[in-house]
């Protein structure tokens, strides 16, 4: 066993972890943020997309000891103390986003990712950038809708209520 | 996964050292080595890793104008970084998705030589040199069939230096559900001749399409290789496409990386 320390939604956490324990693994067993969800655990589906100082990971593939003295944003730290939702979650309340919700916290750590990168993006850049997020429920529309929304663009000819 | 120890040097000398031991192995990105331990394929003892060398990352303008891409420079920064380049940064901006891109790294993908990695064609297309910690691997040198390259045993890349083509284009056949080249052709055009690199297709992983090449020292035109594809007994058959289709489709990507070359 090895000890961790990192950031996680500006709080620092330190656990102790094998070489072997995921970044995915650690906030969800020894820090319990469990919003953190995993899909697949094959790099394949993004609903354990994570930020990594700053940048979208899949914390299923990376080890928790890489990420000593990072920075971690997760789900948990999107909404304010308070419960209020932030503005990409409230878009994809508002616009439907999500059906079963799985895949939403990679959805909604990847499109704040994207509108860090690209404030207003085209619906072919979101559809780009969601590349490597599988939702199973709702067909994309709206979580593209929901995601140009939360960027402040016209989305009334996206897609129909 | 089976259990391992974890270690993180700050430099090239002391992670060359540490990957002496046998069953040491180095982990980049692990967006290949991670998948890969979970499915139990490989059981290193220890996992060197490669991201806490300052000296391995970046990309700078090396002798002649080459673009010089440190070993554990991410997808991500030479998509951003590769301007001199674009057909590369171009290629490296179209791999897997962004998160896959802020991990993966350039000296993890062309180590790795897996048969439908888009970075290999890039590097035997542009006649790239793999410089490791002990010497200077030319491409045409490196790549060694399926997984296999010329890197000895506890060898690591450190850098790959990339001469700037006239122009240049990849073509990449996206395997839908993998994002991976079904076939990939990188097309590169220098003062001295034109470079044709294949991935996706063979059997042998990537290779260089030299009768196109020889028909493309005429000039930059599609139509100078109209119709031609290359033998397909060396071709992949597998559930995503026939060795006649894979032949195919390399004819087809390798005129439209002429025709948009620039
Ligand atoms: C969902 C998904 C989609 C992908 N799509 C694509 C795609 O479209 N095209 C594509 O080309 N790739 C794709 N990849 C693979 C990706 O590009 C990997 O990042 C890359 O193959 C390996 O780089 P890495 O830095 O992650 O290396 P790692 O996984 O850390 O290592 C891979 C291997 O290289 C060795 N190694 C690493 N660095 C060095 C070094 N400097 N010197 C010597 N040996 C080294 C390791 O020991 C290991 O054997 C995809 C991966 C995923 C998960
Ligand atoms: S759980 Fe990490 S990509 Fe699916
Ligand atoms: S809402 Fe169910 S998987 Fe996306």
């Amino acid at each position: 066993m090895s000890q961790v320390t990192m950031t996680v939604n500006g709080k620092t956490a330190t656990g102790d972890v094998e070489g072997r324990t995921l970044l995915s693994q650690f906030l969800r067993e020894n820090l319990n943020l469990t919003g953190t969800h995993v899909g697949c655990d094959t790099s394949q589906c993004g609903a354990c997309v994570v930020h990594v100082d700053g940048k979208a990971v899949k914390s299923c593939t990376m080890l928790a000891l890489e990420a000593e003295g990072a920075d971690v944003a997760t789900i948990e730290g999107q909404a304010a103390p308070d419960g209020t939702l932030n503005t990409i979650q409230q878009a994809f309340q508002d616009h439907h986003g999500l059906q079963c919700g799985f895949c939403t916290p990679g959805m909604v750590m990847s499109a704040a990712a994207l509108l860090k990168d690209n404030p207003k993006p085209t619906e072919t850049e979101v559809r780009d950038y969601l590349e490597g997020n599988i939702c199973r429920c709702t067909g994309y529309h709206n979580i593209v809708k929901a995601i140009m929304a939360a960027s402040g663009q016209d989305v009334s000819s996206i897609a129909a209520e | 996964m089976y259990s391992f120890d974890f270690e993180k040097p700050s430099t090239i000398a002391d992670a060359v050292a540490a990957l002496a031991d046998d069953d040491a192995q180095a982990l980049a990105g692990g967006q290949t080595l991670i998948p890969t331990l979970k499915q139990r394929l490989a059981s290193p003892e220890k996992l060197i890793s490669l991201t806490g060398i300052p000296e391995l990352q970046g990309i700078c303008t090396g002798d002649n104008g080459a673009l010089c891409i440190g070993a554990g420079t991410t997808h991500a920064d030479v998509a951003a970084g590769a301007g001199a380049f674009p057909a590369l940064a171009a290629l490296a901006g179209n791999i897997g998705d962004p998160a896959v891109r802020s991990r993966g790294t350039i000296g993890g993908s062309v180590a790795n030589n897996d048969p439908s990695a888009c970075y290999p064609a890039a590097v035997l297309g542009a006649g790239a040199t793999v410089v490791t910690n002990a010497r200077e691997i030319a491409a045409d040198d490196f790549f060694d069939g399926l997984f296999e390259t010329a890197l000895e045993e506890g060898e690591i890349i450190t850098e790959v230096r990339f001469p700037i083509p006239e122009v240049a284009n990849y073509q990449k056949f996206e395997q839908p559900a993998s994002r991976f080249a079904l076939v990939g052709v990188f097309v590169v055009k220098f003062a001295d001749g034109v470079r044709v690199a294949v991935t996706g297709a063979s059997e042998e992983g990537v290779f260089r399409w030299r009768e196109a090449e020889n028909a493309l020292s005429n000039g930059m035109d599609a139509a100078l290789i109209e119709g031609m594809s290359p033998n397909a007994d060396d071709m992949i058959t597998d559930l995503h496409g026939s060795a006649a289709y894979r032949a195919h489709l390399v004819g087809v990507m390798t005129r439209r990386a002429v025709a948009a070359a620039n």
